[in-house]
């Protein structure tokens, strides 16, 4: 006898599935890329949202986590607010669509992904997701606009770029690929608010591509609203020669996934990631990092710091792969976390697959409280218990930030991290 | 100013008492040395005058101005006066020194019901502070305590001193890590912090931060109790006949 296990649809796959099918011939582009979008949005429905089941997504129960789906569509009142560090360009995404785009420094062109979807160019982008790429997937099916960026070759960009996602409703599905063109460099930020109470989904996949000796300091500020999801995804190429500072800080959403996918293919290439996580309230996040080091001489640093208050929730999965080529391979992996309250829970999960046998490797997770040798000498000075924890749960975080060299944008980071604390902490 | 009567104290949790019957009086305008060899208790008793919670007085009492410490937290009795220069300050990555010294100074002045300092007072303020101190105020930019020398975190345990003014100052061996030359700067620091509305409780194993800082009584402590006080000329003594002879003339 067969059994058909057939698995009953949540009622945000059924939200999905309506959308999705009421938005056919709506959503933007040529043949190739609606094609394209049937294929992924089938293939994330073939198995449904992702559960404990999947490995990748053990910690983070998507199908449950994602209880119901704002509507698709979404009224045009976003409004941009100002920049995190004031001078910088802003080019702005409101409510998913581009505005129109600003005149930008020597060195750096954006185009709006929706014009690109109507052609073949982005044919290869769907073609990429795998199969147990949810947030790919989802992405490929609805994504209307986003920004294709080019750095040219030898630009020194000085002036800071900010893309600012802002988000009053509904959902917001957004695909950026850049290209930081040889010996190119400049910095940017990916921002993302909430500028109303009202629930919103997003999901933003960035592929990042550096060639040749490029320096790309890329900076992802997430601080949506207390009702939002998040899956974001960044998809990095690095080629020979090259320097990535990748900052990531989460302070804001209900339900948060952010994928860093990186594979290091050329030598001599340096990675530095930096990760804080500022989590309270009734909700999870989860930073899962896929490292592939493919060429010898290549190094990476990684550090996160977590804070967790109330009944947060906080996942970190740290996999570094070791290609046997990739000897001399340098890779150092941290994640540090200070647990605030009885109820909040992180996850940490390291994981090291080492083929080559000259390479150092090392990871370390902790969790602690705040240290009472500490708070005591901050109170020897006068300090007042409450504020002296929240000094010293700022140190904590800070810490990774302050390594950034760019006071200004130090300053702004700081600026996130003690406006969450007030209103948290 | 500081009157310690009949103290015992444990550690918090255990049946592990340290101090066991302590008395000391100190008044506005002394220095009293605090001497005794390992162990006696000398560095608990400095915690529990700043409120250590790690500590538990059981019976007893420390009377500040005349009115009992026992029931407030640390920063409550920092903000009404008593200061503890730490033997090993703690490191506190991620806060800038400057940063830390004015919420430091702020929350004290508001705690006495004072305005905070406008930015300009408050770094003029550190400037003057520091300078006397010889510190580098590329130093104070830097992580409070974090890859200090210990020349360096000792000057700013007496910086700190300076700019909040206490009545009473605790010095935690603060003669231990020092060289000649940062001895001399921290001991006139000290100096020149000596004053006759202010008292000095300097703890120190050896002779030789007191030829800096000439105290006006030296209380010998053991096994948690003060078993001789005198003047400076007792400190003299014990550094040339040691401990031993107090400790068998008080058994």
């Amino acid at each position: 006898m067969n059994v058909q296990n057939k698995i009953i649809k949540t009622a945000a796959e059924e939200a999905l599935i309506e959308q999705f099918s009421n938005s056919l011939g709506s959503l933007p582009g040529s043949t190739a890329v609606v094609s394209g979008r049937d294929c992924n949005f089938a293939a994330l429905m073939d198995k449904g949202l992702p559960t404990r089941r999947v490995e990748a997504w053990h910690y983070t129960d998507l199908r449950k986590l994602l209880q119901n789906i704002p509507a698709l569509s979404n009224s045009d009142n976003a409004d941009a607010v100002a920049t995190l560090v004031a001078g910088s360009k802003l080019v702005s995404i409101l409510n998913g669509k581009v505005a129109s785009i600003p005149s930008l420094p020597k060195g750096i062109e954006i185009e709006k992904f929706s014009e690109q979807l109507e052609n073949d160019t982005v044919d290869a982008v769907f073609a990429e997701t795998t199969f147990d790429d949810a947030i790919g997937q989802f992405n490929s099916a609805f994504v209307k606009d986003g920004l294709a960026i080019k750095i040219a070759e030898d630009a020194d960009v000085k002036e800071l770029v900010e893309l600012q996602f802002a988000q009053s409703e509904g959902q917001m599905h957004s695909r950026l690929p850049v290209t930081f063109a040889a010996n190119s460099k400049a910095t940017i930020i990916e921002r993302h608010i909430s500028v109303s109470d009202a629930q919103s989904l997003v999901t933003s996949v960035v592929n990042l591509k550096l060639e040749e000796g490029a320096h790309a300091r890329w900076i992802i500020v997430q601080c949506q609203g207390a009702s939002d999801t998040h899956l974001g995804q960044i998809n990095i190429d690095l080629a020979a020669n090259c320097e990535l500072e990748l900052y990531v800080v989460n302070a804001g959403g209900k339900v948060v996934r952010q994928e860093i996918i990186a594979k290091v293919d050329g030598s001599d290439t340096n990675l530095t990631l930096r990760g804080v996580n500022l989590l309270a309230g009734d909700t999870h996040t989860d930073v899962t990092l896929k490292l592939g080091h493919n060429q010898p001489n290549t190094n990476s640093d990684e550090t996160f710091r977590n804070v967790l208050y109330d009944n947060a929730k906080g996942v970190f999965q740290g996999q570094i792969k070791v290609a046997q080529i990739a000897q001399k391979t340098d890779a150092q992996m941290a994640c540090n976390t200070l647990l605030l309250s009885d109820d909040a829970d992180f996850s940490a999960k390291p994981e090291l697959e080492i083929f080559a046998d000259d390479v150092i490797c090392a990871h370390g997770a902790t969790v602690t409280d705040i240290d009472p040798a500490q708070l005591f000498y901050l109170m020897a000075r006068g300090v007042t218990e409450k504020t002296a924890r929240g000094l010293l749960v700022k140190g904590f975080v800070a810490e990774v930030v302050e390594e950034f060299d760019d006071e200004a944008v130090v300053e702004a980071l700081e600026g996130i991290i003690r406006d969450w604390l007030n209103k948290n902490g | 100013m500081l009157e310690i009567r009949d103290l015992h104290a444990k550690i918090a949790g255990t049946d592990t008492e340290i101090i066991r019957g302590l008395n000391l009086n100190v008044a506005a305008g002394e220095v009293a040395a605090i001497m005794g060899p390992n162990g006696s208790g000398k560095s608990t008793l400095s915690y529990i005058l700043a409120g250590r919670s790690d500590y538990e007085v059981t019976s007893g009492d420390i009377l500040y101005n005349g009115s009992s410490v026992l029931e407030m937290d640390p920063a409550e009795r920092s903000a009404s006066g008593i200061f503890l220069a730490f033997q090993y300050p703690v490191e506190i990555p991620g806060v800038a020194t400057m940063e830390f010294l004015k919420v430091a100074m702020n929350e004290q002045r508001k705690a006495r019901g004072e305005e905070a300092l406008s930015i300009p007072d408050f770094i003029r303020k550190v400037k003057e502070a520091a300078s006397d101190l010889q510190i580098d105020m590329a130093m104070l930019k830097r992580p409070l305590n974090v890859g200090f020398s210990g020349g360096e975190k000792k000057r700013a345990e007496i910086l700190q001193m300076k700019l909040l003014a206490p009545q009473l100052c605790v010095l935690d061996e603060t003669d231990s890590g020092l060289d000649i030359d940062a001895l001399k700067i921290v001991s006139d620091g000290v100096n020149a912090l000596r004053d006759p509305k202010r008292a000095v409780v300097v703890i120190t194993h050896y002779q030789r931060l007191l030829e800096h800082i000439v105290p006006d009584s030296v209380h010998v402590l053991y096994k948690g109790r003060v078993i001789k006080s005198g003047d400076k000329s007792l400190a003299v003594e014990l550094e040339e006949n040691g401990y031993a002879n107090v400790i068998e003339a008080a058994a």
